[in-house]
């Protein structure tokens, strides 16, 4: 196996989009709401495709505004129907999320198919291309780093969704665990709600067109998971969450590498990867957290009946 | 209406009509267009311990919420010391039903009554240590200082009842909404939990609570609200603990109930 810088700004691009997921996840995940990311990353789709219809170019601020806004109104119309239409919250995530979603496809494939507006890129991403772009040249102890515009962007939202989870941190755990008395208190747990979904919604649509919505989708859930079957703390679970998604980049892009080799394939896709190693990762966790973790409850169990 | 303030000032203890902790005039809520509770209209002296009494569906926990601003009201306006509910927000303490949140949230109990102090520390600032050293005292006073760093779904329900309630007591609200904080504790938080509401009564708050247990009503709670959709009857406990005004609130389900107002009879 060969490392360039260019196996560096995967990693780094990777690990970014997987980081500023998994901050936000750790609070779908604790609100039961874990399939809100997987139906604001597919209802994004017509809010793309309008903004393109409009501006007629690939502008990518444009796009950015068209697909935030259709993620919030995902959240929005979700609420609405489970609350108005006697539908519970899941069945309306689907309902409004695949509507959306199809939306999206028959606009691309009707008014946008002579341009270059691929679904299927949407889906797995393009990270290993990402390096490709590059839009900033600093030097750094002599040596000249080429920044490209995904690394960019993510760390932009990254620092986002930090700032996000330490400003509002006490709000955040009140409004998850206890909404009702966090509203009495002053504390609108509705406005968070939507301030998480509209993250959410700029998250995933930052890291779409870098990775695709396969790294979205799972780092949204699976390193929260993770985390909170090795802790009980909830900032150590956040700070946990990090790690595995850094983890999973890292792994993720190596494994990417080096094992379709062991079969005589060539490399494969970095984003499908990084996925499966968070999924690894949570599979090793779940057998062997200290706590929680399924050998050790077992073992627990049998000194317990001897 | 000469006829009502009279009988409210025969009371020579309870503070004029605007004044009251809670005052609540021509309350209606309604789900899908169906009302819940219908045409509600209650003043409730200040220092009362007083019970909510109905039975399922007889839209308790909507009376609660509704005046809390948690649910929207069809019709009718809550009145919390003369103010409405926006402005006295922090003298008003909420104590939910257990079930209502997810136990295996990452959280020990001292954080969950820390909890508490939350609506007055204010945006983006950090809970300070007085506001733990705060939660840590109302915890042991609750007789759990021992479990302040466990994890909460390793508490009994009782001990997780008493956790809510230490919350409780952090907020140090003057008026207090309370839903069912004896279902299914065990004798000994039930007791906590009577002595805890004498307490709070002694400084003169005033606490609400969704009650269930028809047999006890007498002995915790001095005034009595009977509710089934309507007001079927409110006031002091002695008055309108009857044997007729449960019948009317609790309709043909009575035989189990007698037992309990016989009891109350003999009582006095």
């Amino acid at each position: 196996m060969e490392w360039y810088s260019i196996d560096t700004w995967i990693v780094v691009v990777g690990a970014l989009a997987a980081v500023a997921c998994a901050l936000l996840g750790n609070f779908l995940v604790l609100r039961k709401m874990s399939m809100m990311g997987d139906a604001i990353s597919h209802a994004v789709l017509p809010g793309l495709a309008i903004a393109f219809l409009i501006t007629e170019a690939r502008a990518s601020l444009t796009m950015f505004i068209g697909a935030a806004v259709v993620g919030v109104l995902t959240a929005v119309f979700t609420q609405w129907i489970s609350r108005f239409g006697k539908v519970d919250e899941g069945a309306s995530m689907g309902i409004v999320f695949t509507s959306l979603f199809a939306v999206g496809l028959l606009l691309i494939v009707q008014a946008a198919d002579h341009v270059d507006l691929d679904p299927g890129c949407v889906l797995y991403g393009a990270i290993e291309l990402t390096p490709l772009d590059v839009v900033w040249r600093p030097v750094l102890f002599g040596t000249t780093l080429e920044v490209p515009r995904a690394a960019l962007v993510l760390a932009g939202v990254t620092l986002l969704n930090v700032g996000f989870v330490v400003a509002y941190f006490k709000e955040l755990r009140i409004s998850s665990f206890d909404p009702e008395l966090a509203t009495t208190m002053g504390i609108n747990s509705n406005l968070m709600h939507y301030m998480l979904m509209t993250l959410v919604a700029v998250t995933t649509v930052a890291a779409f067109e870098a990775v695709g919505s396969i790294i979205v989708i799972a780092m949204l859930i699976v390193p929260a998971a993770s985390a909170h079957l090795l802790t009980d703390r909830l900032w150590l679970m956040v700070l946990l969450s990090c790690v595995f998604a850094i983890l999973a980049a890292v792994l993720g892009h190596l494994s990417a590498l080096i094992v379709p080799g062991w079969f005589g394939f060539a490399d494969t896709s970095t984003s499908g990867m990084m996925a499966v190693m968070a999924g690894v990762l949570f599979v090793v966790v779940m057998l062997s957290a200290p706590k929680y973790g399924i050998l050790l409850k077992h073992i627990r169990k049998t000194e317990a009946v001897q | 209406m000469n006829v009502v303030s009279k009988e409210l000032s025969s009371h020579s203890e309870s503070l004029p009509e605007l004044k009251s902790p809670l005052a609540i005039r021509d309350l209606t809520v309604a789900y899908h267009r169906k009302p819940v509770i219908w045409d509600i209209d209650l003043s409730i002296p200040e220092g009362k311990l007083v019970s909510i009494v109905g039975p399922n569906g007889a839209g308790k926990s909507t009376l609660i919420k509704a005046c809390l601003d948690l649910i929207p009201r069809s019709s009718g306006e809550v009145m919390i010391y003369g103010q409405s509910y926006e402005k006295e927000r922090k003298r008003v303490g909420y104590v939910p039903q257990r079930e209502s949140v997810d136990w295996d949230f990452p959280v020990s109990a001292l954080d969950v009554v820390a909890m508490g102090t939350y609506g007055q520390i204010g945006w983006f600032r950090r809970v300070s240590k007085r506001a733990k050293a705060l939660s840590m005292q109302a915890l042991e006073r609750v007789g759990l200082g021992d479990y302040a760093h466990r994890q909460i779904s390793q508490l009994s329900g009782g001990q997780q009842q008493r956790t809510f309630l230490a919350r409780a007591l952090v907020q140090d609200a003057d008026i207090y909404f309370m839903d069912e904080p004896f279902a299914a504790v065990d004798a000994a938080t039930e007791r906590a939990i009577v002595e805890l509401l004498k307490d709070l009564q002694k400084r003169g708050k005033t606490v609400l609570v969704v009650h269930h247990d028809l047999a006890t009503v007498p002995q915790y709670f001095d005034w009595t609200v009977l509710l089934n959709m309507r007001v079927v009857a409110a006031g002091p406990t002695e008055e309108v603990f009857t044997q007729e005004n449960l019948r009317r609130t609790y309709g043909g389900k009575l035989t189990l109930l007698t037992q309990a107002a016989n009891e109350v009879v003999q009582s006095r």
